[in-house]
């Protein structure tokens, strides 16, 4: 197989600060040239960390970063041909836009003239040039992004590193600057590596969704995949939209098991590809919350294809074009339902309502167990 | 009750007040009476109004070397301390990683402190003295047939007590400064593949300029206001501004002293506020 410039391969990528607790545990993952990956998870994660060791200011205790086929560990990040774009984006409070920008290819050497003109072009594309002339400080939060961006991308890295580039903006911004975000990476057609702890943000930007979890790889894969498609209660909790349902395997037959909690009544699973489980397992079974439909209790169902449970609705949070319905329907932990605002208001619920939740029992999917 | 706005302006500053008009605006109104005032040659002023004693002032080439002396003096070592100074706190800031020792050798940084000027100033003699221990090292190992006279009594002695007393007021200021500065900007720097000495030029020298203009103003105004070391350390042999109106005072020609005061404070004023011109010193205070 060919190797393309920007393709990044982690092999066995470990991390310890001390020497005793590693932050990062052997990782092994490939990003392909040109992808847009986010790596997902919560803080202390190891996603940062991972991020720096590719971009050449943190050195792995242990494995191999490979970028284009060359093993970059040991590498300056110039020689590595990476860029970073620094959370709250580390601008140089001294210098201009224009000097921030230009700042990589002053220290290149380039002379005043040949920089100006490359950096100029650059402003433009970020639509930055009426301020070309002012300090960070004079900046607002979106501006000073742009800025980070366009100084990172001045020396046409094959690889973008971003930690946390949105952090720092309102929620307002933080959309836009999500397209614009996106429109770069198509532009410059590169790869970038985003570090994030908002599935939001992860699974709108992405290609490729790193979920992580205490320096472990959790599940990468499509946006869509890790979504729709998580493989244990981990990735459905973080990514969310999945409610996730226990309990102790009663039961295997026809393509389909029984699983029971003591507090709860049996629910039907579809076993696919999980060859292993047999009677008596603990399983976890997630069911997406879009799939949930909220019926009055004493509406018919089909136990053949769906499965219900009777809870009694908690709370109601309108969203604009659905409605999240939190119920009871499992003791302890979340189950929620979200409504298509139309449907809801057909017929809309409140507090305190008794309700069958219900589900096709082929939408449910077993999750694996760590 | 009632008071009204300015008096309440007033009441707020007054404690400061009442320490700055005795302590600071009375002497110096003190002063600038009594350079217009004459002699009587005895000790005693006679009040008149005379511009006589500036006109001997600046018209004496007496009055040129020493400022030519003590600028010289003033020059070098604000040079030697703001090398040291920015070295040792860039040593401090970017290069010990662990906080706890900053600090430590920060701290150490203020031992000579421990003790008097005057004792810190006279233990260089024994160090540097014609029987001293660097001549007499240099003179067992053979390196040299007689001692080097130049070590004492010299300007280069004068220097090298100056900048022992001095390099701290560079070096707390600087490292102030360069302690703010936000590590990530200097990876930033890194990562656009600056070079150690493109860091230190392009971005942790700007950074620091407040603070090494406030190391400038301290060590500046302290050697310009100071005779003593000059004295001491040079066995007599440099004069200095301050010196010469001493040499005033002790016989008693209190007005042409007090001419003299009053020129340096001119010229020191002049000199300070064109230092903060090229910096936002206010920024280094209040934040």
């Amino acid at each position: 197989m060919a190797v393309s410039r920007g393709d990044i391969e982690l092999a066995g990528l470990s991390k310890s600060y001390d020497g005793v607790h590693s932050v990062v545990h052997g990782i092994n993952l490939k990003i392909p040239d040109g992808a847009y990956c986010c790596f997902l998870g919560p803080s202390g994660c190891g996603k940062t960390t991972i991020l720096r060791m590719i971009a050449g200011h943190e050195d792995p205790t242990d494995g191999e970063i490979v970028i284009g086929g060359e093993n970059v560990v040991g590498l300056a990040p110039v020689q590595r041909g990476t860029a970073m774009m620094f959370q709250s984006y580390a601008l140089f409070p001294h210098l201009s836009v224009r000097d921030n920008i230009a700042f990589a290819l002053r220290v290149r050497g380039l002379s005043k003239a040949d920089r100006y003109r490359q950096t100029d072009a650059m402003i433009e594309k970020v639509r930055l040039t009426e301020l070309a002339d002012r300090l960070p400080a004079q900046l607002s939060g979106g501006q000073q992004q742009r800025v980070a961006l366009a100084r990172a991308a001045i020396t046409e890295p094959r690889v973008l590193l971003l930690d946390e580039p949105l952090s720092a903006l309102d929620e307002q911004l933080r959309v836009q600057m999500r397209l614009e975000l996106q429109r770069m990476q198509r532009e410059l057609g590169i790869t970038f590596v985003h570090v994030t702890h908002s599935q939001l943000e992860a699974i709108a930007l992405a290609d490729m969704v790193v979920v992580m979890e205490a320096g472990q790889i959790k599940q990468a894969g499509p946006a869509r995949e890790v979504y729709a498609s998580p493989r244990d209660r981990y990735v459905a909790e973080f990514l969310g939209g999945q409610n996730v349902l226990s309990g102790k395997v009663e039961t295997i037959e026809g393509g389909r098991l029984m699983f029971a909690q003591p507090d709860r009544k049996t629910l039907a699973a579809p076993l696919r590809g999980n060859a292993r489980i047999g009677v008596g397992d603990r399983i976890d079974v997630a069911v997406r919350r879009d799939d949930i439909e909220l019926l009055r209790p004493d509406a018919e169902i089909s136990p053949q294809d769906r499965s219900a449970l009777s809870s009694r609705v908690l709370a109601i949070e309108y969203q604009g074009s659905f409605v999240k319905v939190m119920l009871d329907a499992i003791a302890d932990e979340e189950f929620v339902a979200y409504v298509p605002e139309r449907v809801f208001f057909r017929d809309p619920l409140v507090i305190g309502d008794v309700v069958l939740a219900t589900w096709a029992i082929d939408h449910a999917r077993l999750l694996e167990r760590t | 009750m009632t008071v009204s706005r300015p008096l309440v302006g007033w009441l707020y500053i007054s404690p400061l007040m009442l320490v700055l008009i005795p302590f600071f605006v009375l002497p110096i109104l003190v002063v600038l009476v009594a350079s217009v005032f004459e002699t009587d040659g005895f000790g005693g002023l006679i009040p008149t109004f005379t511009l006589a004693n500036y006109r001997n002032v600046l018209t004496s080439a007496l009055t040129f070397n020493l400022y030519y002396e003590t600028v010289k003096f003033t020059v070098l070592t604000w040079f030697f301390t703001l090398i040291l100074g920015f070295f040792i706190a860039y040593f401090l800031v970017f290069h010990v990683r662990n906080p706890l020792l900053a600090i430590g050798l920060f701290l150490i940084c203020t031992v000579p402190f421990w003790t008097s000027n005057i004792i810190r100033m006279i233990s260089w003699i024994p160090l540097l003295g014609k029987e001293g221990l660097i001549n007499s090292a240099l003179l067992r190992i053979g390196l040299i047939h007689e001692p080097l006279t130049f070590l004492l009594y010299s300007s280069f002695a004068v220097v090298v007590a100056y900048v022992h007393q001095l390099t701290i007021f560079m070096i707390v200021p600087i490292f102030n400064s360069m302690a703010r500065i936000d590590k990530r900007v200097v990876e930033a720097a890194v990562d656009a593949g600056a070079s150690r000495f493109d860091i230190m030029r392009l971005i942790v020298v700007p950074l620091s300029k407040s603070g090494i203009a406030l190391g400038s103003i301290f060590v500046a105004s302290i050697v310009m206001g100071d005779f003593f070391v000059t004295k001491v350390m040079s066995g007599g042999s440099s004069a200095s501004v301050v010196g010469a109106f001493y040499e005033d005072i002790s016989v008693l020609q209190y007005p042409s002293a007090a001419a003299s005061a009053v020129v340096l404070t001119v010229i020191l004023l002049a000199m300070v506020s064109l230092i903060l011109r090229t910096v936002d010193i206010r920024k280094e205070i209040t934040q």
